[in-house]
């Protein structure tokens, strides 16, 4: 009775995501409702997590939950700690969620809703998900280990160091665009940056208040934050109308390029407890709460669609970023999809709290499903606003011109109307003096999500303060990895130059402090001015060589997995089952090298960095040419190395691969010895 | 009836224990624990400084 009832529900559940998909995919013509992608989304997760994460745990996998788990045999109190499951998830999540699979999904609407929506669903389901899982349970069997650990251990020493660079160059491309994100958000806009300015001082009073007043309880000090950052966003709109304190909070992009890098700069080399480690907790606070009211709306708006499935951009000429659907959909959209940057969390701190081996499965491929289910979020936010305002808001002055009439005769005449009224009536809407231009994804997701909320709650007089609450969060939790990122890095940076000169490693000696958070900073300093300086706004070369990084880091973890699966001679069939990590590898890899060999050598000098070079070199010479020949030059470098370096680990594995499947070479896995659990025995 | 609440308390229970998780208060207590003492300025110090070295080092994704 209960097999047939399973067989029925699960039946149900499949013709339904069927039907859904169906609907999301051959829908032409009409504004289709977001309602049709919730469930589409749900019953994929629904399927992919019941059947596929299944079998994977059993055949390939085979999660044993009578072996002693690292937190168990290694128990601290500290780094290694049983923990409840669901602690465990929710860890893993608020580690895991960031605003890449907010941004990423919004730049790639420019294809259409359908593109985003297929690789969200497929590449998390069968790679980002499949990735998450495998890497965490490695590392559960390795003592904890970290992904840099394991590829030198499973692979070779090559293994290990292009892991350690790759993790070190995604940290500077990534806090360099990250950065820009914020900028472009808050140019121009007394507003917005009065909010975010105003969480600096919050911060730190949350920091002293844990400090001095309530030590320790950081729930209450985190709501308390909450509660002001709300204050100083309700307080921005009077800043923004007030001509003197408008004018004192109005900043250009340089200025505040040159303003975030010193707030980089600081929040690395002061103590942690003043002024990263309160941000972090008020980010973290904004971040779950706001995800869960943005499901909830949402689903109670079901609001319709305006985007296209299909736009004509798939062609490579799209405004927002230059290149075709494929590869460059694929490489636009990493987190909500596959991450190599989750790897580094699964080899983190999650396999040090574990609790027993079969909780990697929902810890692993379900917290991947929810970061997946934020980007269908975002997908929706960005499609139901009208295309023209979308592109208006995404397009850079240089394609579309810098006058409002001309941007919205240029949009307009793409087949998607918009008018300079509408426009100004938008920004009006939102308290911004205007919405040209504003590039990077943040500030056309503020405006799709206070669409969403202002129509859910407090109507369209609310829509201004729910559009400075999406950029607040936004720029919030953008700046708490920009000052945690710039941190990290600094210490992997410590750690490196410890070998060279022993005093250099030691984290608290403050010649090294300033020397190494400066060299970090102006690296990803480097590529922030690069794109405020960039004509083409930036985000066209530096999200790509964002995306192409972490593609390349997931490259990597795979190519740890497969070759761990492998080596693994329980596995029955190995050699048929390291498909489902071989098959998602041969994708990214198509997916990565195209379009760093675009990104390199096309012709078009929108898409290719030395076709820009050389059409520069052609073109009349002014102030920056010279710069921004150089800046391509650098890019099309700089991605020329990450991509000879995971040719290196490639080639490493499949030796390896090659040698193990004939026979020529030992398989030996580095598994921690097997050790049965007490914690079964102790609750049964 | 019974059985709704009874869920609603386990829900609440391992949401807030998840909050605490997640915002480090119950690594804290776990500190207070081992040391055997209470909350204090100084002993929040003492735990800022053990935990922090490692608190940093955690990526946080993008």
């Amino acid at each position: 009775m209960n097999k047939t009832l399973a067989i029925l529900g699960w039946g149900t559940v499949a013709v339904l995501g069927a039907v859904a998909v169906g609907a999301v995919a051959v829908r032409r013509g009409e504004p289709i409702n977001a309602l049709w992608l919730v469930v589409a989304a749900t019953c994929c997760y629904a399927l992919g997590y019941r059947f596929y994460s299944k079998f994977i745990a059993t055949r390939i996998l085979a999660l044993d939950g009578l072996r002693a788990t690292p937190a168990e045999r290694l128990e601290n109190g500290r780094d290694f700690l049983v923990t409840n499951k669901w602690v465990v998830f929710g860890h893993h999540f608020a580690a895991i969620a960031g605003p890449g699979p907010l941004v990423g999904p919004v730049l790639a609407a420019q294809f259409g809703y359908l593109p985003g929506t297929m690789w969200v669903l497929a590449g998390a389901v069968f790679a980002g998900c499949v990735q998450d899982f495998v890497i965490l349970l490695f590392s559960v069997r390795r003592d904890g280990k970290s992904l840099t650990e394991m590829a030198k251990d499973e692979i070779g020493r090559v293994g290990g160091f292009v892991a350690y660079v790759a993790v070190i160059a995604i940290l500077i491309i990534l806090l360099g665009v990250a950065a820009l994100i914020v900028v472009n958000a808050l140019k121009a806009s007394p507003w917005g940056t009065f909010t975010i300015a105003m969480t600096m001082p919050i911060a730190l009073l949350m920091g002293v208040y844990l400090r001095r007043i309530r030590p320790g309880k950081v729930l209450e000090v985190s709501a308390l934050g909450f509660v002001l950052v709300l204050a100083a966003i309700w307080g921005g709109q009077y800043v923004s109308q007030n001509a003197a304190l408008a004018r004192m909070f109005t900043f250009s992009a340089p200025t505040l390029a040159i303003l975030i890098m010193i707030y980089g700069f600081a929040a690395s080399a002061l103590p942690v407890w003043l002024l990263l480690a309160p941000r972090d907790y008020l980010s973290t606070f904004v971040k779950l709460g706001t995800i869960a009211l943005l499901g909830v709306g949402i689903v109670a708006l079901h609001p319709t669609l305006h985007m296209p499935a299909l736009t004509r951009f798939v062609d490579g000429t799209g405004p927002v970023f230059a290149g075709k659907i494929f590869p460059f959909a694929f490489i636009t959209i990493a987190c909500g999809a596959i991450s190599g940057f989750h790897a580094l969390i699964s080899s983190g701190t999650t396999p040090k709290l574990i609790a027993r081996e079969t909780e990697t499965r929902m810890v692993g491929y379900g917290a991947m499903m929810c970061e997946s289910a934020v980007a269908v979020m975002a997908i929706i936010a960005a499609c139901v606003m009208q295309p023209g305002i979308y592109f208006a808001i995404n397009s850079p002055a240089a394609i579309v011109g810098q006058a409002p009439a001309t941007a919205a005769a240029t949009i307009s005449s793409w087949g998607f109307p918009v008018t300079a009224a509408d426009m100004q009536a938008l920004a009006h809407a939102v308290g911004e003096q205007t919405l040209y231009n504003r590039t990077g994804g943040a500030p056309a997701f503020a405006v799709g999500m206070a669409h969403i909320f202002s129509h859910s709650l407090g109507g369209e007089t609310l829509m201004a303060l729910w559009y400075h609450f999406a950029i607040m969060f936004e720029a919030l939790f953008i700046l708490t990895i920009l000052d945690a990122g710039t941190r990290v890095a600094r210490f992997m940076v410590q750690d490196a130059l410890g070998h060279v000169y022993e005093p250099l490693g030691r984290t608290s000696w403050y010649p090294s402090i300033l020397a190494t958070s400066g060299l970090i900073v102006a690296a990803w300093g480097y590529f922030l001015w690069q794109g405020v300086k960039d004509p083409l706004g930036g985000i066209n070369s530096l999200w790509p060589l964002f995306g192409i990084a972490n593609q390349l880091l997931a490259t990597v973890a795979l190519c740890v997995a497969t070759t761990i699966i492998i080596k693994t001679d329980r596995i029955k069939h190995r050699a048929k089952y390291a498909a489902v990590t071989l098959v998602p590898l041969a994708w990214l890899v198509a997916v990565t090298f195209t379009a760093s060999w675009h990104k390199m050598f096309d012709p078009n000098p929108r898409v290719g960095f030395l076709a820009q070079a050389r059409a520069l070199s052609a073109g009349p010479a002014t102030g920056v040419t010279g710069r921004l020949i150089f800046n391509n030059r650098l890019d099309a470098a700089v991605t020329g190395i990450l991509v000879v370096m995971v040719t290196l680990v490639l080639v490493e594995s499949l030796r390896q691969w090659w040698g193990i499947l004939s026979g020529a070479r030992e398989a030996r896995v580095k598994e921690s010895p097997f050790v049965r659990t007490r914690l079964v025995e102790e609750q049964g | 009836m019974k059985r709704v609440r009874e869920g609603t308390r386990v829900f609440a229970a391992t949401l807030f224990a998840t909050l605490r998780e997640i915002f480090d208060e119950a690594a804290y207590a776990r500190f207070l624990s081992r040391a055997g003492t209470v909350s204090s300025r100084a002993e929040y110090a003492a735990f800022r400084r053990e935990f922090e070295d490692a608190k940093v080092r955690r990526p946080k994704c993008c």
